[in-house]
């Protein structure tokens, strides 16, 4: 490898822009850092090698070159931000509301949205988030992420192990802060430099050159919150897997034992009561803004639960294992599963009793009565005096659909049943359609009806079942992230350079972020004493600029 | 109970007074003599020490409006949007005030303070009411989450304050062209805004109210209108009598509970902001940047610079933090999924990554100054499209009803 040395006698990498020990600018690396066209030099990294700017010949170190520019790493972050707003003009399919005429995408997006919604839809924008384009954008940002920091890591490395105190004059004047004082002293020196420790600042000294440096650990939260956003897709990645991560929904009625899924059969629960409740609108606090509604206000959605684990030992015996309350936002933990409250139905049919009685009877006096349990109805109910029903046809959620009775759904919401009536010895039995206020004879010629007599009811509570092993992964990607990001924007990295020249004082700073800051603190240190404040040479730049476009003018 | 909420709706009142008079002593500060423009360098302006002062005693006052109200409603006063927008505004002040005592910037008040107080009038158009919390808003991290997301809003809006006053001070203003057409435009949104308010306080003290039924799928929906409908729902018919027929109607394509009135609502303020910008352009005889420039001739454009990107940089950690993280673990108790790509949680992935961007650029070479200013506005501007727009259009369209 071609290795640079300078005139201080530093070996440099090939690469280098700035020598390591002194900082005199490498005479034939400067285009690298675009120093050659400016005055002030580009501090990125003290000017040490970096392996994406120094090779560009393989395919790997192009490739390397591509993923480690930031140049590349914005435009991603652009791409994904753009990506990411497309996806919100119209809401995602599992966003389509419950209320829709028709919730089928293909149909819903035209419908509420003309040709931009049909478009939207055969783009398969309804599912952006989850499209293999949107994932491979985030997927690129996690590659930049990783290869961004390996680049750098290590010429950041070098750069803030090689502070040498003594620096070449070149590049203390072409820092952004910079003085000269002519006539200053060695007290004046030794003056600066105390006040500087005064201030926190750790100072180093090689030949009468000093160096007061305060924040170094800040230069590392970038490659800290960096690497928190890679554990973070890392845990992304892994919630795709099945066995980190399990997402259920179980509908359990109040009463109702049943077996959790997801749980391999191990946990059972059960169901005491669902309640919701609402906002008393005498309440004197929400007087004015429940007045203005129509409807009432939920206070409270909640279901009291019993949770049982089956008992290998005893060979499957229920043990009673919590009982507790679940509440929106106070979700049931135990085991590593977590229920959380996200749905109910009220008022279901539990039971419904139907008596029979002679069509001439005007009393309608029962001649027996029998009770179907209508989430297991039974096929025959035998009565008292040698008849049976039996159930031709259940409608749990009955409507009607073009003069056709069908059922909605398959939970008991508006029970309809077809009865057939058979009385002993008779051949043929009678047909009679009954349900909630119905009690239909559809050839008009039967001797007997069934009405109904009773009913029960009960509600349903829908719990969401997790269990998620991803989430400490996220977790620890977050805090890493924070603590990153906030090393790295509430410290800055301030050097100050002071160093004597025969009997001139030469000061200069650099600090990657708050020049506002620094210039303070020299102000601070240079009081009581001959030594200049420093000038900002970017002002001066920017006013030379402003001057030449003025006359350009 | 009420004793306290009248209280409460004074203490905010009063802030708003506070932060107006606030205001002139900053703006008395721009006939101070020093050149750099911070209050401490030469000697300290008197009129910048009364005006931070005034201003922390509103924000005490406001901070009083905060917490009889909390204690009134029984929950932190976040959970509607003029207790949303007005925590967002007095949390711009309290990041003026932080960044005030950073840098002594007396302007950075004559354009923080004003641009806040349009901020908080523009809350109070929104119902008052204390209304109870649905369920899922029952939660210590709804405060926990929505205080901390305010003030990292905030503290990210202050780059946009200062990126305004860098761009007033710097765009050249001698002739045409894109750019000062464009820092025109804010100027004419910020006075638009002031008209929305105008208009829609006038309404209220007039009581006017016209109701409108109108067809939406399968359902009939009512929309009371608090302003003189100039475009009624789409299908919609006025039942109130004696009230003004719309001139025409919303176009179909607007979705959602009460589009038409929300259209109506934009189409006055934009009509009175326009009538205020056009006397205000009458009576200046130049565009509005044009004429507060000379009057930041202190200003150093170096300082905004760094302080629009400081602001960012400190805003940066605390919107992550309040946005995304507590916004994910509140949504984990309550929703079982702590991301679902719903258009709130969207866009503050958008914010985050529109200034993460601006951070990466900011490490390079030729993104200061003016370009950095302009990114600010971009940044701010879509914060106000999440605070304004998903709340009121996109929610509108998923909620649906
Ligand atoms: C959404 C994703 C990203 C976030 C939130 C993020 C965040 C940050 C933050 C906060 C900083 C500190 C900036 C400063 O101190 O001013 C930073 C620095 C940096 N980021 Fe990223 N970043 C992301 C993606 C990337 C990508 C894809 C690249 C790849 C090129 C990248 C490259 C860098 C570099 C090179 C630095 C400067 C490191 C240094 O100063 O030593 N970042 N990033």
């Amino acid at each position: 490898m071609k290795k640079i040395k300078c005139e201080c006698g530093h070996i440099n990498p090939e690469g280098t822009v700035l020598c390591e020990a002194c900082g005199k600018p490498v005479e034939e690396n400067q285009h690298i850092e675009g120093n050659d066209k400016k005055k002030l030099l580009n501090m990125r990294y003290d000017g040490s090698a970096r392996r994406s700017l120094t090779y560009n010949r393989s395919i790997v170190d192009k490739t390397w070159a591509f993923f480690s520019s930031v140049k590349v790493g914005i435009w991603l972050i652009v791409i994904a931000l753009i990506a990411s707003a497309l996806g919100s003009i119209y809401p995602q399919e599992m966003y389509i509301p419950a209320e829709a005429p028709s919730r089928d995408p293909a149909i819903f997006y035209e419908a509420q949205y003309g040709i931009l919604g049909k478009i939207y839809y055969q783009l398969g924008f309804h599912n952006l988030y989850s499209s293999w384009w949107y994932m491979l954008i985030i997927a690129l940002i996690g590659v930049s992420l990783v290869i961004c920091s390996l680049d750098r890591f290590v010429p950041l490395h070098r750069a803030l192990k090689m502070q040498s105190p003594k620096r070449h004059k070149n590049f203390l004047s072409r820092q952004r802060l910079f003085s000269e004082t002519v006539d200053g002293t060695d007290e004046d020196k030794q003056r600066v430099v105390e006040s500087l420790k005064l201030q926190k600042y750790r100072v180093t000294e090689k030949d009468g050159n000093y160096l007061a440096e305060k924040g170094r650990f800040s230069r590392w939260g970038p490659y800290v919150n960096h690497i928190g956003l890679i554990i973070i897709l890392f845990a992304a990645l892994l919630r795709m897997t099945p066995f980190m991560f399990l997402d259920d929904y179980v509908w359990v009625r109040e009463g109702e034992q049943t077996i959790i899924p997801g749980t391999d059969g191990e946990y059972l629960i059960e169901n005491k009561k669902f309640t919701i409740e609402h906002y008393d609108e005498s309440d004197e606090r929400f007087r004015d803004a429940l007045m203005n509604r129509d409807d009432q206000v939920v206070k409270n959605y909640q279901s009291d639960v019993i949770i049982y684990k089956v008992n290998e030992e005893t060979g499957g015996e229920l043990e009673k294992f919590i009982e507790d309350e679940i509440r929106m936002n106070e979700p049931l933990k135990f085991d590593g599963y977590t229920l959380y409250q996200a749905g109910y139905q009220q008022n279901e049919f539990t039971n419904m009793s139907f008596k029979l009685y002679e069509t001439e009877d005007a009393n309608e006096a029962a001649i027996d009565t029998f009770t179907v349990d209508l989430t297991n109805p039974e096929e025959e109910y035998e009565l008292e005096n040698g008849m049976t029903v039996s159930i031709e046809q259940y409608y749990p959620d009955y409507y009607l659909e073009n003069g056709e009775p069908r059922s909605e759904t398959n939970y008991p919401r508006n029970p309809a049943f077809v009865f057939l009536v058979h009385e002993e010895g008779e051949e043929k039995p009678e047909v009679s359609f009954a349900g909630i206020g119905k009690n239909i004879d559809p050839t008009g010629e039967n001797k007997y009806k069934l009405g109904l007599a009773d009913f029960t009811m009960h509600n349903v509570s829908g719990l969401t079942v997790r269990k998620d092993y991803t989430l400490p992964f996220f977790i620890v990607g977050a805090a890493i992230f924070m603590i990153g990001v906030i090393q790295g924007m509430y410290w800055q990295h301030r050097r100050i350079w002071i160093q004597q020249d025969n009997g001139t004082i030469l000061l200069a700073a650099h600090t990657n972020k708050n020049w506002y800051g620094v210039k303070k603190d020299i102000e601070k240190a240079i009081v009581d004493t001959k030594v200049n404040m420093v000038v900002d040479q970017q002002e001066l730049e920017d006013e030379a600029e402003a001057e030449a476009s003025e006359e350009k003018n | 109970m009420s004793d306290l909420i009248s209280i409460s709706s004074t203490a905010l009142y009063i802030a708003f007074i506070l932060y107006l008079i606030a205001t002139f002593f900053f703006g008395a500060t721009i006939r101070d003599k020093n050149k750099s423009g911070t209050a401490d360098d030469g000697n300290k302006s008197k009129a910048a020490t009364i005006g931070i002062t005034i201003t922390i005693i509103g924000f005490l006052s406001q901070v009083v409006y905060f917490i009889t109200r909390w204690i009134a409603s029984g929950h932190a006063p976040v959970s509607n949007m003029f207790e949303f927008v007005t925590s967002f505004g007095m949390a711009m002040v309290l990041a003026f005030i932080i960044l005030y005592y950073m840098y002594r910037l007396a302007v950075l008040g004559l354009f923080a303070l004003p641009i806040a107080m349009i901020v908080i009038a523009y809350a109070s158009m929104f119902p008052k009411d204390i209304a109870p919390l649905v369920p899922s808003l029952q939660s210590h991290w709804l405060y926990i989450h929505v205080t901390t997301v305010s003030l990292g809003n905030a503290i990210l809006a202050l780059s946009f304050v200062t990126a305004l006053i860098y761009l007033v001070r710097q765009v050249d203003q001698k002739r045409r062209s894109k750019e000062n057409m464009w820092l025109e435009f804010i100027m004419f949104l910020l006075v638009t805004t002031v008209g929305f308010v105008l208009i829609t306080s006038t309404f209220n003290v007039m009581k006017y109210e016209a109701v409108f039924e109108y067809p939406q799928g399968e359902n009939v929906l009512v929309s009371k209108y608090h302003l003189p409908a100039i475009a009624g729902p789409n299908d919609g018919e006025l039942l109130t009598t004696g009230k003004f027929e719309p001139l025409f109607e919303a176009p179909a394509w607007m979705q959602g509970a009460d589009a038409g009135r929300k259209f109506n609502t934009v189409i006055w303020s934009v009509l009175v902001g326009s009538i205020l910008y056009g006397i205000i352009r009458l009576a200046l005889r130049k565009r509005i940047g044009n004429a507060i420039q000379p009057l930041l001739h202190k200003a150093s454009p170096d300082l905004l610079d760094e302080i629009t990107y400081r602001a960012v940089a400190i805003g940066f950690p605390v919107f992550t933090l309040g946005g995304l993280i507590f916004a994910a673990i509140w949504a984990q108790i309550a929703w079982d999924r702590f991301w679902g790509w719903d258009p709130k949680e969207v866009w503050a992935l958008i914010t985050w990554f529109f200034y993460a961007a601006f951070l990466h650029l900011r490490l390079s070479r030729g993104w200061h100054g003016k370009r950095s200013a302009w990114l600010a506005v971009g940044g701010f501007a879509i914060i106000m499209f999440n605070i304004i727009v998903v709340n009121l259009v996109l929610a509108g369209l998923h909620s649906y009803a």
